[in-house]
């Protein structure tokens, strides 16, 4: 079947076979590697994107739905050359270890704050429920999500609430 | 060496890996497509142990798409390939061959059988359906018990039996200490308990996978490994390829937690049929497959015998053990009971002890490394006893562990199983933890919620821990019986513009070798951290090494890298005075300067590199380089230990379990990045953890895997964990330059017996002193109400044994 899909600002018009998912497409069709596949019944949330502003696994998307759609990838946030806040975030509290799941984390995260967009710690920790890490333990993405929840808010640019010396020599120091 | 620049080692700088992956421009091995290359998918057995009386593969060969289909007959005709294992315990130790595809037999569900090459990875995996095999069904065997009762089907025919190897440490022969015989004997009290490891999944997120390129003079192999040195040298042995002609890469790999330790089957299949078809070949597994066919973890079953004086004073400690091997051997399976030996009596001082194991082989996917390996194991066996015996004295748990334990002003200290811990505070760790957790409110609190019979009762559970790190000691690893050494290496180039390049042997994913290596060479050789570029996993650019596991990336690698650097200083400073006329004893180096003492007279050492490079004018002798490789083979073990404290709430009328507060306090000697080891104890914990309360991996009575997707199996999510307090002591080892110790372990080591502890502790009052992993909310309700049931067989001497009413009690 063709379709005609934007990935990151780009349109493309490809035939596919009508059982290839998304995400599939996004990698093997495009070579959008940045999405990537960590496991086989949407458990992971490591393939997350947006189909037309908001977060799907892209392994639960079939390609053919897609046509028409707009799609954003880890690949297409920076914005000339700059970071997208949340992906700042997670730099900024080392809320990624080995990185697998963080582009679809980072994906899943800024469609959380899309709908809340001063969560508290418990509803980031809700939000986050679909994407799986093993590395981080989910402290510091937590911390992350909240951190660029801060920065996003009206009023409040990066530089505005960024954490203070004090409280950074502390999450420096191992504690809490 | 002094410094005017305020030192990079300590400092929490922001990860140098990260830009990368934030951004997607990650290297993950199954993200390479090379010109023409093939896409491999297995077929894997779904019986755990039968016979293979054919398999047609006719109908596969003319799927669209398929280029070639391979059985075990056509890739190695004689059946001569043999995937390794390097740490033969004992001499007499069973080592059945474990081929890349099963000929004749399989022996566990998932192992591989047949093999397709085609075009894409879906025509592949539609050819496997066309696959025609016909089994015959053998009698399965799990459970370690069963498997070693007498008239038990075996696993390996051949091998007439279904154990695999004992292996026993006694203090008495040993002289390390008493008879733990004669020491039961004459206890005042003794104890026995039988504890479950269960099995576990290391469940790393980036599925394994593997490209062979051959259309080279050399042949190239990406895979998602934690053991590129390993697996190079391994493929050679294995295969007879020329080591020259191999080179391995280990891109950006997506964790490891001792699960990419292997040298898989899969990786030996893709070199075959990439040199049988001239032809880029790609494997990735699913996660299906990884469930499968990943080796697992733990699992074992401990008989432990702790004696004591009335006072609480420990005296002897016998350990009887029993380890599911699997279906296989893994690269070092037969080895990790063995690394928990030296872990049982952990920071107590034991006059007496003896350990034995016994590996056992199954009908089940084979068991190897997983994150602390053996030590997590060791650590819960030991610190729920102390538990239990506590509660026998009517101690609190705290003072029998006091009571116990070795002194600050003990150090250094040989224990009984013979390791000599070199430094250690376990007191002021304690202290400093017990202030966070703020442990009398919370004993208080307990106190009140059991007068009140609140149906939430408050537990709190305490693991006080060491462990070994920094798996090295190559004379030890040597006594061990393991078959290489552990020593590591580094190379420094010192680029002609002053720039720095550092090859690390230690194959990083995830930990942040390139941050912490690069703060490292900035504070040895006086250089900006930005300046340092960090080479690891590519054993053409990183010619040799011993990669990443056991914690050892730091406390070996990292001193291999000191070592280097210093070698740089020595040449640079010959550099130095013959451009300064100078003795080089007139020369100080600091801040990245060789300066003329009592002068101002300087030199950087960027200039030096530069000099070097045109190399118009050396000393004598000189080779115009201060390239340097060092290899460091430390003298001993590290030994990080903490305090861990959990409470939890525990709703008596569901079972439910909730962690209300947990705090830790790690010593890991001195750090060289606060950020990273504060990332990596909350990962160790939430590993920790889950296994004490949600992760199992249970096959049903045909051998077949239940919890074979993460659907089943029950990874924590962001929701299932609570935020930590973390916090540290800092104890330098004494035995390496930097006073660093590792810390990639500690987290999960000790996290699983506190929260086991807290649960029991919670309603120890009802009378429960016994609940096996994970601590489901059936189970934690079953043992509560246990009279109420009539549910038997939960705690007590006999142990856990809840299997008769809980289905996800497994074969055990």
């Amino acid at each position: 079947m063709r379709i005609s899909v934007t990935v990151d600002g780009t349109t493309y018009t490809d035939d596919v076979e009508p059982r290839t998912l998304l995400v599939h497409y996004l990698r093997e069709t495009l070579g959008k590697v940045g999405t990537v596949i960590g496991c086989d019944t949407s458990n992971c949330g490591a393939c997350t994107v947006h189909l037309d502003g908001h977060s799907v696994k892209s392994c639960s998307v079939l390609a053919v739905q897609a046509d028409g759609c707009e799609v954003t990838t880890i690949e297409g946030l920076a914005r000339d050359g700059e970071l997208h806040p949340v992906q700042r975030a997670f730099h900024d509290n080392h809320a990624l270890q080995c990185g697998f799941c963080t582009p679809g984390m980072i994906m899943q995260s800024i469609d959380l704050l899309a709908d809340d967009p001063d969560p508290d710690e418990q509803a980031v920790r809700e939000g986050l429920e679909g994407n799986l890490c093993r590395c981080t333990g989910y402290q510091n993405i937590v911390r992350a999500v909240r951190d660029a929840a801060h920065q996003m808010r009206p009023g409040a640019g990066p530089e505005a609430e960024r954490l203070t010396e004090d409280t950074a020599s502390k999450v420096g120091g191992g504690g809490e | 060496m002094t410094s005017t620049v305020e030192p990079e080692v300590g400092k929490a700088r922001l990860r140098k890996e990260d830009a990368r992956l934030i951004t997607g421009r990650t290297r993950w091995t199954d993200n390479l497509a090379l010109p023409g290359m093939l896409h491999l998918a297995v077929l894997r057995s779904p019986f755990a142990h039968a016979k293979i009386v054919s398999i047609d593969v006719s109908e596969a060969k003319k799927a669209p798409g398929v280029v070639a289909v391979y059985t075990a007959k056509d890739l190695d005709p004689d059946g001569s390939i043999a995937m390794p294992c390097a740490w033969p315990i004992t001499p007499d130790m069973k080592s059945p061959r474990r081929p890349v595809l099963a000929a004749d037999q399989v022996n566990f569900a998932g192992e591989g059988v047949a093999v397709v090459a085609a075009r894409s990875a879906a025509e592949a995996h539609d050819a496997l359906e066309a696959i025609d095999v016909d089994y015959e069904d053998l009698p399965v065997v799990l459970g370690m018990e069963n498997a070693l009762a007498d008239g038990a089907p075996l696993v390996h025919e051949e091998l007439g039996t279904n154990q695999n190897a004992v292996w026993v440490f006694d203090s008495g022969e040993a002289g390390s200490g008493g008879d733990v015989g004669e020491a039961i004997a004459k206890a005042e009290v003794t104890l026995t308990r039988r504890f479950r490891q269960q099995r576990l999944v290391p469940a790393f997120m980036e599925p394994r996978s593997c490209v062979v390129d051959p259309t080279s003079a050399q042949l190239t192999m990406w895979s998602a490994t934690q053991v590129p040195h390993i697996l190079k040298t391994m493929s050679a042995l294995t295969l007879g390829i020329p080591e020259h002609k191999l080179r391995v890469i280990a891109p950006d790999v997506g964790g490891g937690f001792g699960g990419k330790i292997a040298v898989l089957p899969e990786e030996t299949m893709c070199l075959l049929v990439a040199q049988k078809l001239g032809k880029p070949v790609k494997w990735t597994e699913s996660r299906s497959e990884t469930m499968l066919t990943a080796h697992h973890g733990r699992d074992q079953i401990q008989d432990i015998t702790i004696s004591a004086n009335r006072d609480g004073t420990v005296t002897g400690l016998k350990v009887d053990l029993l380890a599911d091997m699997g279906a296989y051997l893994g690269l070092v399976g037969p080895g990790v009971p063995i690394l928990g030996a030296f872990m049982f009596n952990a920071i107590y001082k034991i006059p007496a002890y003896r350990f034995a194991c016994t590996n056992v082989f199954t009908n089940t996917t084979l068991t190897d490394a997983y994150r602390g390996a053996g030590r997590p194991e060791a650590t819960f066996a030991i610190e729920r006893i102390m538990d239990e015996l506590a509660a026998e004295l009517g101690m609190d748990p705290l003072e029998l562990r006091e009571k116990n334990w070795i002194k600050h002003d003990e150090f250094p200290y040989t224990t009984v199983s013979t390791l000599t811990y070199d430094s250690g505070n376990y007191e002021a760790a304690t202290a400093k933890a017990k202030e966070l957790f703020d442990y009398d409110g919370l004993r208080r609190e307990q106190q009140e919620r059991r007068d009140a019979g609140d149906p939430v009762q408050l537990g709190i559970g305490i693991s006080t821990f060491t462990e070994m790190c920094g798996l090295a000691p190559s004379r030890v690893l040597g006594s061990l019986d393991y078959a290489a050494g552990g020593w590591e290496h580094a190379s420094i180039r010192v680029l002609p513009t002053g720039k720095v390049e550092v090859i690390t042997g230690a194959s990083a994913h995830g930990q942040g070798h390139e941050t912490a290596w690069s703060q490292i060479v900035a504070d040895q050789l006086g250089v900006a951290f930005e300046d340092v570029e960090v080479l690891h996993g590519d054993t053409q650019s990183s010619h040799k090494g011993m990669d990443t596991y056991g914690s050892r990336s730091l406390a070996v690698g990292g001193i291999a890298v000191v070592k280097a650097a210093e070698k740089v200083v020595a040449k640079a400073r010959k550099v130095a005075a013959h451009m300064m006329e100078c003795a080089e004893d007139d020369l100080e180096f600091a801040s990245g300067k060789f300066t003329v003492k009592g002068t101002e007279s300087s030199t950087a050492l960027g200039d030096i590199a530069f000099t070097v490079f045109a190399a118009h004018d050396l000393p004598e002798g000189m080779e115009p380089s201060l390239d340097s490789d060092a290899t460091f083979d430390p003298e001993n073990f590290s030994f990080p230990h903490g305090t861990h404290l959990c409470a939890m709430e525990v709703d008596t009328e569901t079972g439910r379990v909730s962690i209300r507060k947990y705090v830790c306090v790690d010593d890991v000697g001195a750090v060289v990045n606060p950020l990273i080891v504060e990332g990596q104890v909350h990962g160790g914990l939430a590993q920790g953890i889950a296994q004490a309360l949600f992760e199992e991996a249970v096959h049903d009575e045909t051998g077949t895997l239940t919890t074979g997707t993460f659907a089943d199996y029950l990874l924590p999510s962001a929701a299932d964990l609570p935020s930590f307090v973390t916090d540290r002591t800092e104890t330098p080892s004494t035995t390496n330059p930097l006073g660093v110790k590792g810390v990639g372990e500690a987290g999960t080591i000790a996290s699983t017996p506190a929260v086991v502890n807290a649960v029991i502790d919670a309603v120890r009052h009802r009378g429960v002193n016994e609940i096996e992993m994970p601590l489901s909310p059936m189970r934690v309700w079953s043992a509560i109400h246990r009279g109420d049931t009539g549910a038997g067989g939960v705690g007590g001497e006999s142990g856990g044994g809840l299997g008769s009413i809980d289905a996800t009690g497994g074969a055990q």
